[in-house]
C-alpha cells in the first residue's frame, strides 16, 4: 500500500508544479463562474424553485461545477492521454512488467491530483463567488465532511470511465475519437451545462442513473443539503457501486488487452 | 501597329526577388501552410469527418442547455428563444470563423516552453501567418455551422422589421465580429510570450466572450457589460448591431448609430492587436532547448 501512497503523493505534486497555469484556470474557471451564474439568475428570476433549487442553491450548483470541473475532469484530458499515448507506443509494455498494479497505480496517481485540484482550483474560484453571489453554504461541518466524500467516490467514477476510455486504445489505436465521445458524454451527463433535475422526461431518468451523475450533480446535491440519513447512504451505494462495477469492468478490460500485448510480443 | 509599338517598349527588368508587401507575404504563407494541412487532413477522410461531427455536437451542447432553459421559460432576461437564437448565431458564426483561421494560436505557449518556436523564426515568411495556420484544423467548421444554422433559425423564426439600412448590418456583423474574435486571439498570443502557460487566461476572452454573448446583455450586470462595451469591445461583435436588427433598445442607453461601427472597431483591434504581437515576438527570449 505503501507505493499507492507515495504514487499519489507524487500525482499531487506533479500538478502542484505548473503555478502559472493553475493560475490561469482559476482565472478561467473564475470568468465562466461569472457568466453561468448572471445566466442561471435570468432563468431563476423566471422561475424561482426551479427543479427544486431555489436561487443561492442554483448559483451554489454553477460555482461547483466550476470548483469540482477539474477534480472529477468533467471535461477529460487527465492522466488517460499520457496512458493512450503510452499503448500506441508500446511503451505500456515495459509498465506491464513492474511489480505493482497497473490500474492501482494509475488510480493512485489520479486521486493526488484530484487532491491538489480541489486545493488549486476549486477554492479559490468558491471564493470569489461566495463574494459576488448569495450562495448557500452549509452553516455546519457535517455538510462539508459529507460532500468531501462524495467528492472522493466522483473522482473514483471519473478515473474509472477515463481508464477504460484509455485501454480503449489497445484496438483502437488512437484514442481520439473514444476521448471525444467520453469528454462530451462528461459534458452533457454530469450536471455541468444544467443542473439534471431540469432534464425534462426520460432524458432526465436516464441522465440520472448513468454514473456521470456521480461526478456533480451528486455531490452538489449533497452539499446543499439534498440528501441527509438514509438518503445520503443511498447516494454513496449509487456512487459506490458504478465505481466498483466500472473499475471491475476496467480489470476485464485490462486483462484482455494484457494478452494482446503478448500476442504483439510488446 | 499593335504589335510594333508593344515590340517597341522595353521588357520589364527581371529582378530576383521581388520585395512584397509583409501582408501579402503573410497572406500567402498562411494560405500555403493551411493547404499542406487541408492535404494532410484529407489522408484521413473518415477521421475528419468524425472530428469535424464532434466539433459540432461540442459546440451545438451549449444551444442544447438554451433549449432546456427554454423548456422551462418563455423568455430569459426579457428574450424570447428566436431572438436569443440570433444573438447566440450571430456570436457563434464570427468566433466560429476566428477560430478556424486563427485558434491555433493558443498553441504558441507551448512553442514558447518546448523552443520549436525557434524553427518558425529562421524561415523567410512572417511568424504570425505561421503560428495561425499551425495545424490548421478544418474540423473546426463543425462550429462555424453549428453558427449559422442557429443564426438561419434566428433570422427566419425572429420578428425583424428588414429596411434597407438593415441588410448590410448583418454581413458587416459578421465579418468585424470575426476580426474583432481574431484580434483577441492574436492578442492573446502576444500575451503567451510573456505568460507561457497561460493559454487559458486567452481562452477565457475567446470562448468566455463567445459565451457571454450567447445571452442578451440584460442578463448580466451593467458594470460587465460596461467592460465588454468599453474595454474589451466584445459588444460591437453581436450585441450592439444584432439588437438594433430587433429593435430593441441598446444597452447603456447607447444610440442606434452605435450599431454601424463594428467594421470600425474591428479595425482598431486588429491593430492594436498587431501591435501587441509585434512587442510579445520582439520580447521572445529562446529558452535555448
Amino acid at each position: 500500500m505503501r507505493v499507492y501512497a507515495v504514487v499519489a503523493a507524487g500525482g499531487f505534486r506533479r500538478y502542484a508544479t505548473y503555478r502559472i497555469e493553475t493560475a490561469a484556470g482559476v482565472f478561467t474557471n473564475t470568468v465562466f463562474g461569472f457568466i453561468l451564474a448572471y445566466t442561471y439568475r435570468a432563468l431563476w428570476d423566471e422561475r424561482p424553485h426551479l427543479g427544486g433549487y431555489d436561487m443561492p442553491q442554483a448559483l451554489t450548483f454553477v460555482w461547483l461545477g466550476q470548483a469540482l470541473l477539474m477534480t472529477c475532469v468533467m471535461m477529460g484530458g487527465g492522466f488517460e492521454d499520457e496512458l493512450i499515448e503510452r499503448i500506441r507506443t508500446g511503451d505500456i509494455a515495459v509498465d506491464l512488467y513492474r511489480p505493482v498494479d497497473l490500474q492501482l497505480w494509475w488510480l493512485a496517481q489520479d486521486l493526488g491530483r484530484a487532491a491538489f485540484h480541489l486545493l488549486g482550483r476549486g477554492i479559490v474560484p468558491m471564493v470569489f463567488g461566495a463574494l459576488a453571489f448569495d450562495l448557500a453554504l452549509p452553516g455546519s461541518p457535517g455538510p462539508w465532511l459529507a460532500f468531501l466524500v462524495a467528492v472522493a467516490l466522483g473522482v473514483v467514477v471519473s478515473f474509472a470511465i477515463r481508464y477504460l476510455v484509455a485501454l480503449s486504445a489497445f484496438w483502437l489505436m488512437d484514442g481520439a475519437g473514444a476521448a471525444q465521445i467520453a469528454f462530451l458524454a462528461g459534458l452533457f451527463f454530469t450536471g455541468m451545462l444544467l443542473p439534471l433535475s431540469l432534464f425534462p422526461g426520460l432524458l432526465g431518468e436516464v441522465a440520472r442513473v448513468l454514473p456521470w451523475s456521480a461526478l456533480l450533480q451528486l455531490p452538489a446535491d449533497v452539499f446543499l443539503g439534498k440528501h441527509t440519513g438514509w438518503g445520503l447512504v443511498r447516494v454513496y451505494a449509487f456512487q459506490a457501486s458504478w465505481a466498483a462495477v466500472l473499475l471491475l469492468l476496467g480489470r476485464l478490460v485490462q486483462s484482455a488487452a494484457t494478452r494482446r500485448v503478448v500476442v504483439q510480443g510488446g | 501597329m499593335a504589335e510594333a509599338a508593344e515590340a517597341a517598349v522595353p521588357p520589364a527588368p527581371v529582378t530576383a526577388y521581388e520585395p512584397r508587401s509583409r501582408l501579402v507575404e503573410g497572406v500567402r504563407a498562411y494560405g500555403l501552410i493551411v493547404a499542406m494541412w487541408l492535404r494532410s487532413t484529407m489522408a484521413y477522410r473518415a477521421s475528419f469527418l468524425m472530428t469535424a461531427f464532434g466539433n459540432f455536437v461540442a459546440t451545438a451542447f451549449d444551444f442544447v442547455t438554451i433549449l432546456l432553459m427554454f423548456a422551462h421559460v418563455d423568455a430569459l432576461g426579457g428574450y424570447t428563444l428566436p431572438e436569443i437564437a440570433l444573438l447566440y448565431g450571430a456570436s457563434g458564426t464570427a468566433f466560429g470563423l476566428a477560430d478556424l483561421l486563427m485558434g491555433s494560436m493558443d498553441r504558441l505557449g507551448r512553442r514558447v516552453r518546448d523552443g520549436t518556436l525557434d524553427t518558425l523564426l529562421v524561415r523567410p515568411v512572417p511568424v504570425l501567418a505561421q503560428v495561425a495556420a499551425d495545424r490548421f484544423a478544418l474540423r473546426r467548421l463543425g462550429r462555424v455551422t453549428q453558427g449559422l444554422l442557429v443564426l438561419g433559425y434566428g433570422l427566419v423564426a425572429a420578428d425583424i422589421d428588414w429596411t434597407a439600412v438593415k441588410v448590410p448590418v448583418l454581413p458587416l456583423m459578421l465579418l468585424s465580429g470575426s476580426v474583432i474574435f481574431g484580434s483577441l486571439f492574436v492578442a492573446g498570443g502576444a500575451f503567451q510570450f510573456v505568460a507561457q502557460d497561460a493559454s487559458q487566461v486567452q481562452n477565457s476572452f475567446t470562448y468566455g466572450g463567445n459565451t457571454l454573448l450567447q445571452y442578451p446583455p440584460t442578463v448580466f450586470a451593467q458594470d460587465l457589460v460596461r467592460g465588454v462595451t468599453f474595454v474589451v469591445p466584445l459588444a460591437f461583435v453581436n450585441w450592439l448591431p444584432a439588437l438594433y436588427l430587433l429593435d430593441r433598445p441598446l444597452p447603456l442607453g447607447l444610440p442606434d448609430g452605435v450599431a454601424f461601427l463594428p467594421p470600425v472597431v474591428a479595425a482598431v483591434c486588429a491593430s492594436a492587436a498587431g501591435l501587441a504581437w509585434r512587442r510579445g515576438l520582439r520580447s521572445y527570449r529562446s529558452t535555448g532547448s
